[in-house]
């Protein structure tokens, strides 16, 4: 009952905070409002600059490119966007990307928990490390990669002999893109790690429920947004990925070429028609996953309330 | 009793066995490719390295173009970062959400496709190209080329953390200055610049680092012209296309040593920005407090 009262009272006389979603003028400023559509200033220059940027950046650029394609005719496209050596590279991409992106989830679940959930010596230091991917440039990271895992490498020297061969070949195309993936992953589910309620695990535990019970039962459930978007996350960054990719992966047609690498291969050649038509293709994959990144935040924050 | 300890010391055992792999995860991933790059590079000792960076007049001049290359660009996504977290956490109107998601658009779309649909546009067959040689203006292949598609690729970075930390914080603040009569701005540089200028910097810090290791559309649009355009991530490329692996690395280095330095600027920015976070909290709990005790004594 008395729960009732305040949310009526609450109701009536709405609160600065609670009235409009953004805060809302004061009752005061009611009558200037009504004057002017919008209460704070700087409405029309914001709008001004930011569509300035947007448009001759972001949507021209790609509509001419999108154009540009249209322009070879429907014909023309395919067999531009759809040659052999075109497709061996779209599956390189998605496959490569793919494998990346699941690893780099899982390892990112893993690293994540640690940090959210363990505290230990060197805790503030391993989450530091995490962010080294997103400062270090891909060039750096391809070009390190592909000298650690070469055949003389600190790494390859053992790994060759082996028959594990990292350098110059599809496994180093998922090394690298899961390094540069790694901490989209982490930071997606360690916060919503953080905020788990630990009294339900608890709970599960004292009703009987192993380890591993309560966490495929218990936890998973709970995360498993956030990990499926830390997912979809790394796939976009994978897909594009450039930089580092073509330090380790020799590059060879039909067998360790990405997709980007394509483009710029046909670019060299002045193969504008082929280069944008693969850019287009590109693009549209990109795009999508876009929508489906949103979607998945958009239900990941509508969680989180 | 024996059972609570038994299951506390196999939980401590779990939490050793966890907090193991993720260090080798870490370790094995990014710490030794890290460490590689210094120990490569400085293999032939600190005068090789020298001699490696400053003794190489291409390399030298990748240095200087790189330094003012990613200014501009960060400079450029200030103004519009600003401007568009503005637009976005303060207005309601048709098409916001779209926007919200063009402002997404340059993180998915692969850095080589944006280089290519500039070539397409500036370059000397591109739809402008006739116009720019009438001009006898050069972007493609030249440093202009170079700041449009470093802007475009770090686009995101600065709205991206504007946004959340303006909508925290909420126009309260602003519309009281309003309706004190500040001018549009008065109310920007005295209340709202204080209030994000953290998070400003954190996504300038971050725009910055993308900007300086840019590779992929950069590498379409430049041409690589070595003492050109070459900026350090294509030089640290071309070096390696010329087999020579310690000076690659030399310059390799130089990155990575920026990329420590962002990192230890953005661990000290997220502190601040953390104890901004608990002081607003604070803020709201007190503001909350008083807005109750009126409630209770101001009958209506």
């Amino acid at each position: 009952m008395p729960d009732a009262a305040s949310t009526m009272i609450a109701l009536a006389v709405p609160s600065p905070q609670s009235s409009h979603p953004y805060g809302g003028p004061p009752a005061g400023a009611v009558v200037r409002r009504r004057r002017h559509p919008a209460v704070l200033p700087g409405f029309g220059l914001s709008a001004a600059i930011t569509s300035l940027v947007i448009v001759l950046l972001v949507v021209f650029p790609l509509a001419v490119l999108v154009l540009r394609s249209a322009s070879l005719g429907p014909a023309g496209f395919v067999a531009a966007a759809w040659t052999p050596r075109a497709r061996a590279a779209y599956g390189v991409s998605l496959s490569a990307s793919f494998v990346a992106a699941i690893v780099s989830s899982l390892l990112g679940l893993l690293v994540a928990w640690v940090l959210a959930r363990v505290r230990f010596p060197g805790r503030r230091l391993l989450d530091a490390l995490v962010d080294v991917p997103l400062a270090l440039p891909t060039a750096v990271a391809g070009l390190v990669y592909s000298s650690l895992y070469a055949k003389k490498g600190w790494l390859g020297q053992w790994l060759v002999p082996m028959g594990i061969q990292g350098a110059y070949s599809y496994l180093g195309i998922v090394l690298v893109l899961v390094f540069v993936s790694l901490p989209f992953s982490v930071r997606v589910v360690q916060p919503v790690i953080e905020s788990l309620d630990r009294d339900t695990e608890e709970a599960a535990r004292i009703l009987g429920a192993n380890r591993l019970q309560t966490f495929f039962r218990v936890v998973l459930p709970g995360i498993l947004p956030a990990v499926v978007t830390g997912f979809a996350l790394s796939l976009a960054r994978a897909l594009g990925e450039y930089g580092s990719v073509v330090f380790i992966s020799g590059n060879m047609p039909f067998k360790t070429e990405i997709a980007p690498v394509l483009i710029v291969a046909r670019l060299e050649e002045y193969a504008y028609a082929e280069a944008t038509a693969v850019a287009v293709v590109l693009l549209a994959i990109s795009l999508a996953l876009l929508v489906v990144i949103n979607a998945l935040q958009q239900r990941l924050s509508n969680a989180a309330q | 009793m024996s059972d609570t300890r038994r299951s506390t010391n196999e939980s401590v055992l779990i939490s050793a066995v966890l907090v193991a792999s993720a260090a080798a995860v870490v370790g094995g991933l990014i710490v030794v490719p890290l460490a590689a790059v210094f120990v490569e590079a400085f293999g032939g000792g600190p005068a090789a390295w020298w001699e490696a960076i400053a003794g190489d007049p291409d390399t030298r001049h990748a240095i200087w173009l790189t330094l003012i290359v990613a200014p501009v660009a960060v400079l450029v996504n200030t103004v519009f970062g600003v401007a568009a977290a503005w637009l976005i956490a303060r207005f309601r109107f048709p098409g916001r959400s779209l926007l919200i998601s063009l402002c997404d658009v340059p993180f998915s779309v692969s850095p080589v496709v944006a280089g290519l649909a500039l070539v397409l546009i500036f370059g000397r067959q591109g739809l402008l190209g006739p116009t720019l040689a009438w001009l006898q203006w050069k972007v493609i292949f030249a440093w202009p080329g170079l700041v449009l598609a470093t802007t475009f690729v770090t686009l995101p970075l600065v709205v991206r953390e504007l946004i959340p930390v303006m909508e925290a914080i909420g126009p309260d603040e602003e519309m009281a200055a309003v309706s004190l009569g500040a001018s549009g701005w008065q109310v920007f540089w005295r209340v709202t610049f204080p209030n994000i200028r953290w998070a400003l910097l954190h996504g300038v810090v971050l725009a910055n680092a993308r900007a300086m290791g840019e590779f992929g559309a950069v590498y379409v649009v430049s041409g690589h012209i070595a003492g050109e355009t070459d900026t350090m991530p294509l030089r640290v490329e071309k070096l390696f296309q010329e087999y020579r692996q310690p000076a690659s690395m030399a310059v390799a280095s130089v990155l990575a040593g920026l990329a420590l330095v962002t990192l230890v600027a953005k661990f000290v920015i997220e502190r601040r920005l953390e104890a901004e976070a608990r002081e607003l909290e604070l803020a709201r709990s007190t503001d909350g407090t008083t807005h109750d005790a009126t409630l209770e004594t101001a009958p209506s």
